[in-house]
């Protein structure tokens, strides 16, 4: 995984809660057996009327935003099915940071396998960023945003903030624990299913 | 010092621990499905890695299949490619799989528990939101992304933050069991304590209401605690688990012993403290309609749409999301529940088509003919369950009925395979999510009970299922 850097980029204003991983991905788009080329069906029942012509109403069809990182959404983002696909299409999109004042469990755990930072804001916070319209800084490293002349401070846990910055592999780190994961195997040896 | 039942089955399977850190939780049954293993597999072979455990493995193709005549080739060819890459995958790592023309396919979290791979006081992982169905049977069950089946299908093993926990205390005695359902409790339990309700949290069911219900029951409880944010549900396994899981294909040999054990050890022990808890009376309980876009936007039968006002209760958020799901649905607040039409019934998911869910269904049809502007299908959630159908002559009374009856997977639950509804249509379904076009680009679901739907599917609008008993 490449290691996160720090990103400077405008926001996408995404007002809407409970926003489901069947939104984000929906599914007759999981059939593919890779990881990539998912970002053009991102929303894709949000963005595309039936006839596949773009809505011009929806944000993420606004050229405005184009360039953008930084999604800002609202509460329980990435609630329901487990698919990964769905960070897999926001990441291929050009998202790389979801700001939400709450995530779902499976969303948020599936984000950091793949260098695409979720942070939790409190709602007075993402209304204070939503003003600002010029490109953020958004540094992982002091957990820093700076917008203009002010700044605020966001919270994440240290330990997955580390694996993001040095894109480190969960794999290759939890293979350094194999005689840990060796030894509780032969101390409370675990049930065969095919015994 | 006292522990829940979670924190006894968590303790049980800590690898690694360290103070401020995920902690390595080890996984005693991996189960892999086609659509979210492909890219898991792929990371195993660029990294040349290999599957730790294929002794706690297996697979199965469920999303995808198609519920028609299997002996006919498959008309969707990605579907094809997806389904011959899980057979391939099994085949290169040595994964035994429960392939499409196997007695034993069917939906994941349906096999797991009828073919006795779920066991109590394990932990449980499928890169599948609903794996908390088998917390049932007092298993750490929660689904996984596919990063996490690659961890997994690697090391054997899962960093993971241990979850807060949640105590579910449903009291009391339903009025009519027969037509108040388990998908009935758990569509309350949503309602109230909201689709994000319990996030970062177990929930663990327990209370009268709870023991009282059947196995196949009470999976229709865990199966939805995912709806309600929770990764996992959870309820003490007793008796009636331990009659469920006895004999069944790969029980293990030494399964009394096994069961002492368990009999000790999997509760709560007394006055054990939970981080949150809610209480629910189910005497008070109806027949639920889920009238919205999730599964919090749910109403009595005897109810009306509400208001987005009468819905959010002064929260901005859900007044607007509730507006959104009304125009979405195409429903004006103040209709009664039972004025609503349905142009589909669809019968089936891991929340719904097992065997008793088939029966109570079959209960309501028996003798009567589907509505003839209704479509309806039951799906078995699996091969077993199928058969056993059969062997009831369940088949027949639905086929009498006009209702097709399929071969066993996910289908119209979330319309991965041909089984979807056109846009507009609008669909009574025993499944576990109303998000758009889950079952449809454009479709309109309403979740509700086996006999719900069915009663239905019979008067073409919604009813009162106690009207028909």
């Amino acid at each position: 995984m490449k290691p996160f850097t720090k990103i400077v980029s405008i926001i996408t204003p995404f007002d809407k809660a409970n926003v489901d991983t069947d939104q984000i991905i929906p599914k007759q788009f999981l059939k593919l057996i890779t990881k990539s080329g998912f970002g053009k069906f991102l929303f894709y029942d949000w963005r595309f009327d039936h006839d596949g012509q773009k809505k011009n109403d929806f944000i993420l069809n606004d050229p405005t935003y184009n360039d953008s990182q930084i999604l800002i959404t609202n509460e329980n983002f990435g609630c329901g099915s487990s698919r990964e696909h769905a960070v897999w299409a926001l990441k291929d999109f050009g998202f790389n940071v979801i700001i939400s004042p709450s995530f779902a469990d499976i969303f948020y755990s599936n984000c950091f396998k793949n260098g695409v930072l979720p942070i939790i804001l409190d709602i007075e916070k993402i209304k204070k960023l939503l003003l600002y319209k010029d490109k953020i800084e958004l540094d992982l490293n002091s957990q820093k945003i700076t917008f203009g002349d002010e700044s605020i401070n966001f919270e994440i846990d240290s330990h997955r903030k580390i694996r993001l910055l040095e894109g480190l592999d969960d794999i290759d780190l939890t293979l350094k624990e194999d005689e840990k994961i060796e030894y509780f195997e032969k101390n409370s040896s675990r049930i065969s299913i095919f015994e | 010092m006292t522990e829940t039942l979670f924190e006894k089955i968590w303790n049980s399977h800590v690898v690694v621990e360290r103070e401020n850190e995920p902690s390595l939780i080890y996984i005693d049954r991996h189960l892999i499905h086609e659509v979210t293993s492909p890219q898991a597999f792929d990371g195993l072979r660029a990294n040349n890695r290999d599957v730790r455990r294929r002794d706690l493995t297996v697979a199965t193709i469920d999303h995808n299949v198609p519920t028609t005549d299997r002996s006919l080739p498959m008309i969707d060819e990605t579907s094809s490619t997806q389904i011959k890459t899980l057979e391939k995958n099994c085949k290169d790592f040595g994964i035994k799989l429960f392939g499409i023309n196997d007695p034993n396919q069917g939906i994941v979290h349906v096999i797991g528990p009828q073919l006795g791979i779920t066991l109590p006081g394990s932990t449980i992982v499928c890169g599948d939101s609903h794996t908390s169905t088998q917390g049932a049977f007092g298993a750490f069950a929660f689904g996984i992304g596919t990063s996490e089946v690659e961890h997994t299908l690697a090391t054997q093993t899962l960093w993971l933050e241990k979850p807060k926990t949640f105590e579910i205390l449903a009291t009391g005695k339903r009025k009519n069991p027969f037509a108040v359902t388990s998908k009935d409790i758990i569509l309350s339990i949503i309602k109230q304590i909201g689709t994000d309700g319990g996030t970062g949290h177990v929930l663990e069911y327990h209370g009268d209401a709870i023991s009282d219900l059947s196995m196949e029951q009470r999976m229709t409880i865990c199966n939805m605690s995912i709806e309600a944010g929770s990764r996992a549900g959870l309820i003490a396994p007793d008796k009636k688990t331990f009659d469920y899981l006895n004999n069944r294909k790969y029980t293990p040999k030494n399964y009394d012993e096994l069961v002492d054990d368990w009999k000790n050890n999997l509760m709560s022990d007394t006055n054990s403290k939970f981080d949150k808890s809610f209480t629910i009376d189910v005497d008070k309980i109806e027949p639920q309609v889920s009238w919205g876009t999730n599964p919090a936007m749910v109403s009595d039968v005897t109810g009306k749409i509400p208001t987005p006002e009468e819905f959010g209760q002064n929260n901005e958020i859900q007044i607007e999301s509730a507006k959104k799901a009304l125009l979405y649905m195409d429903l004006k607040p103040d209709t009664p529940i039972v004025e609503i039409p349905v142009d589909r019934v669809f019968i089936g998911s891991c929340t719904n088509a097992r065997l008793e869910d088939l029966k109570d269904a079959a209960e309501i049809v028996n003798g009567k003919t589907v509505n003839s502007h209704v479509g309806a299908m039951v799906v078995p959630g699996s091969q077993m369950v199928k058969l056993e159908a059969e062997k009831l002559g369940l088949d027949k009374i639905f086929k009498d009925a006009n209702f097709e009856w399929r071969e066993s997977g996910c289908s119209m639950c979330l319309g991965m395979n041909p089984d979807i509804l056109k846009p507009g249509e609008r669909c009574a379904s025993t499944s576990n999510r109303n998000f758009e076009g889950r079952q449809g680009s454009g479709g309109r679901t309403h979740l509700v009970s086996p006999v719900m739907a069915a009663a239905s599917a019979i008067a073409g609008h919604f009813v009162d299922v106690r009207e028909f008993c």
